[in-house]
């Protein structure tokens, strides 16, 4: 999935000028956390985060009312340089960028200049969607030889019925890298004749597992 | 708690709703959903005694202007063209209609409208004074949603019936859906009312459908607070069911003082189901609608309207199961030892399943759960967050 496909594209966005009491406004007003700032032609020149603004700011025990902190510019707490992503990135790249730096949001640039924002949730949200759990499903877990052409040959199985797949996910097997699991969300209450048809062409159903029963 | 504030030989007026034609009801043959069970469950009653003439209610059928409370106008037209087969494949997937769960099928249109008219009869018997509790097993039928038939059901009967309970009576009402699957269709549309209250005890939705009924869905904008789930982990027992309906049921109730309650009575949590993962026995269904009366008795002046819901094991379970609620709203007494002969005799004749000879289970009934401790612990968490915003919910529950 690519960025411009879940980014939003509606940036709350301050002026180096600002200060930092506008931005502490602004982050309250909207529910956010980080604020890009960009200059004249709306290019990225830097980025706010709630924190960085939080740090910024008076402690609560102290009373005066004006702080003067406050009236600072926003330019000197911003992080600078911003690392932006481009709208045709794709998604899992963002993850990574947002796991190996350790930040929550990357501003969205196309010729340098602002055109979304994506933050982790928007990543969470899309990660919902690619799992599949937001819409009415049945999951059925697959264990699988990890060879090529496997895949279409255990979907094929499901295409026998009129079932609907909302998600086919691939996680690597931890006791034996030999086996894959195929985790699949089919849109079905009764996902007993699909086991049964994968049962039969002889796959390891690991579950829905049946309770130890007697009979 | 009012445990014992009704005595043992008390005898509640209670309706049955029933009509062979719920059987009109069938996607297909070999299709899990069967209203057969209905009439296992009515002979059985009537073979133990416990069902007579005067019970009955007649069902009726559901207008379209009833229908409409919960359901779009183009909904309802695409499933009145499926009942007559004009309907194509492709215009009948929008609607879910078609699929291996909700196949058409001649006169489907007519079939739902029953049930959920045998509902709406079962509301106007109880609210109109006729008697204190009735019982639709024709209905609860809580996957249908407004525009989209799913899980085996087309018209959501409940859903319907407690928008009518709002518009013709304008009373508070308490949804409680023991159905091994999210009650999500009533749940989602009540969502945002604070006048209408779902609680939902179900396996969690991690590998069963829905896949929906997470504790944190509360209810949105004035219906926040106003919506419980308690996702239990597949193999879960009678004990830590039970625990954790009971506490959630008399914590939920006391804090919404509901005027009426409606509960969905699924048979499917049993450890005979082949649907789900759950491992209960007999024991809960005789516990379930006890406690429903109970609480109907000390919050609602005994307004409680029973419905069926989901059941897949039609010989061994569900006509138990559904007796029970009969028995137990009339009488607070569940049966108890041999199953009456001349039911057996007839039916084992064309069980597939060799059928069970008491009311109850026996002990030993499944191999041990392995993991039994640890799911009880996993439970109890469960129970814990979903009414951690109840107000006086530390209180409350010192005092178990």
């Amino acid at each position: 999935m690519l960025v411009e496909e879940c980014m939003k594209t509606e940036v709350i966005t301050l002026h180096p000028d600002a200060t930092i009491e506008t931005a502490l406004k602004l982050l309250h007003k909207h529910h956010i956390r980080h604020i890009p700032i960009v200059d004249d032609d709306n290019k990225v020149i830097g980025i706010v985060s709630d924190r960085d603004v939080r740090d910024a700011s008076p402690s609560i025990f102290e009373n005066d009312s004006q702080p003067e902190e406050l009236q600072n510019a926003i330019s000197s707490i911003m992080t600078s340089p911003v690392t932006t992503v481009h709208p045709l990135d794709f998604v899992e790249e963002v993850a990574s960028i947002f796991y190996e730096q350790e930040i929550a949001c990357v501003p969205v640039t196309r010729n340098n200049v602002l055109v979304g924002i994506i933050t982790e949730k928007d990543m969470l949200y899309t990660l919902i969607q690619l799992t599949g759990t937001h819409v009415q499903s049945s999951q059925i877990e697959v264990k699988v030889i990890n060879k090529p052409g496997i895949l279409p040959q255990v979907t094929q199985v499901f295409g026998k019925r009129k079932v609907n797949i909302s998600s086919v996910l691939i996680y690597p097997y931890k006791p034996d890298p030999n086996y894959k699991i195929i985790v699949v969300r089919i849109q079905t209450m009764n996902p007993l004749p699909t086991i049964d048809d994968l049962k039969e062409a002889g796959y390891e159903v690991l579950w829905p597992k049946m309770p130890g029963m007697t009979t | 708690m009012a445990e014992n504030a009704r005595d043992d030989n008390m005898s509640c007026p209670s309706g049955f709703v029933f009509s062979n034609d719920f059987t009109s009801y069938r996607f297909r043959d070999d299709h899990p959903f069967n209203q057969m069970r209905v009439i296992l469950a009515k002979e059985l009653l009537e073979a133990a005694g416990a069902l007579h003439e005067q019970h009955f209610i007649q069902p009726r059928i559901a207008t379209e202007q009833e229908l409409a409370l919960a359901h779009s106008p183009t909904y309802i037209e695409a499933v009145k063209k499926a009942s007559q087969g004009r309907l194509s494949e492709e215009d009948g997937l929008e609607y879910g209609i078609g699929t291996e769960d909700t196949p058409m099928f001649k006169g489907m249109h007519e079939a739902s409208s029953l049930l959920v008219g045998g509902t709406l009869a079962a509301i106007d018997a109880v609210m109109e004074g006729e008697v204190e509790h009735a019982l639709n097993l024709g209905g609860g039928l809580h996957h249908g949603f407004e525009r989209k038939a799913s899980g085996f059901c087309i018209y959501n009967d409940g859903a319907v019936g407690i928008k009518y309970l709002r518009e013709k009576y304008d009373v508070k009402v308490l949804y409680v859906d023991t159905d091994a699957h999210h009650g999500d269709g009533v749940q989602w549309a009540f969502y945002d009312d604070p006048n209408v209250c779902t609680f939902s005890i179900h396996e969690t939705g991690r590998y069963l459908f829905p896949g929906t009924g997470n504790v944190n869905e509360r209810g949105l904008k004035e219906g926040y607070g106003y919506s419980f789930n308690l996702p239990i982990d597949a193999f879960t027992e009678d004990d830590s069911f039970l625990h954790l309906y009971e506490s959630a049921f008399r914590e939920i109730v006391d804090y919404f003082q509901p005027d009426v309650i409606v509960t969905q009575n699924g048979a499917d949590a049993h450890f005979l189901d082949p649907l789900t993962h759950l491992c209960s026995t007999m024991k809960i269904f005789e516990r379930i609608p006890k406690l429903a009366h109970e609480l109907a008795h000390q919050y609602c002046n005994g307004k409680w309207i029973a419905l069926g819901g989901g059941g897949y094991d039609i010989w061994r379970v569900v006509p138990r199961a559904w007796a029970q609620i009969w028995k137990v709203m009339n009488d607070d007494v569940a049966f108890e030892g041999p199953l009456p002969e001349e039911w057996l005799r007839k039916w084992s004749k064309e069980s597939p399943v060799s059928l069970p000879n008491d009311w109850h289970d026996p002990e030993d009934s499944y191999k041990p759960i392995p993991r039994k401790s640890e799911i009880t612990e996993k439970n109890a968490q469960v129970l814990e967050k979903a009414l951690q915003l109840i107000p006086n919910h530390k209180r409350m529950n010192g005092s178990f």
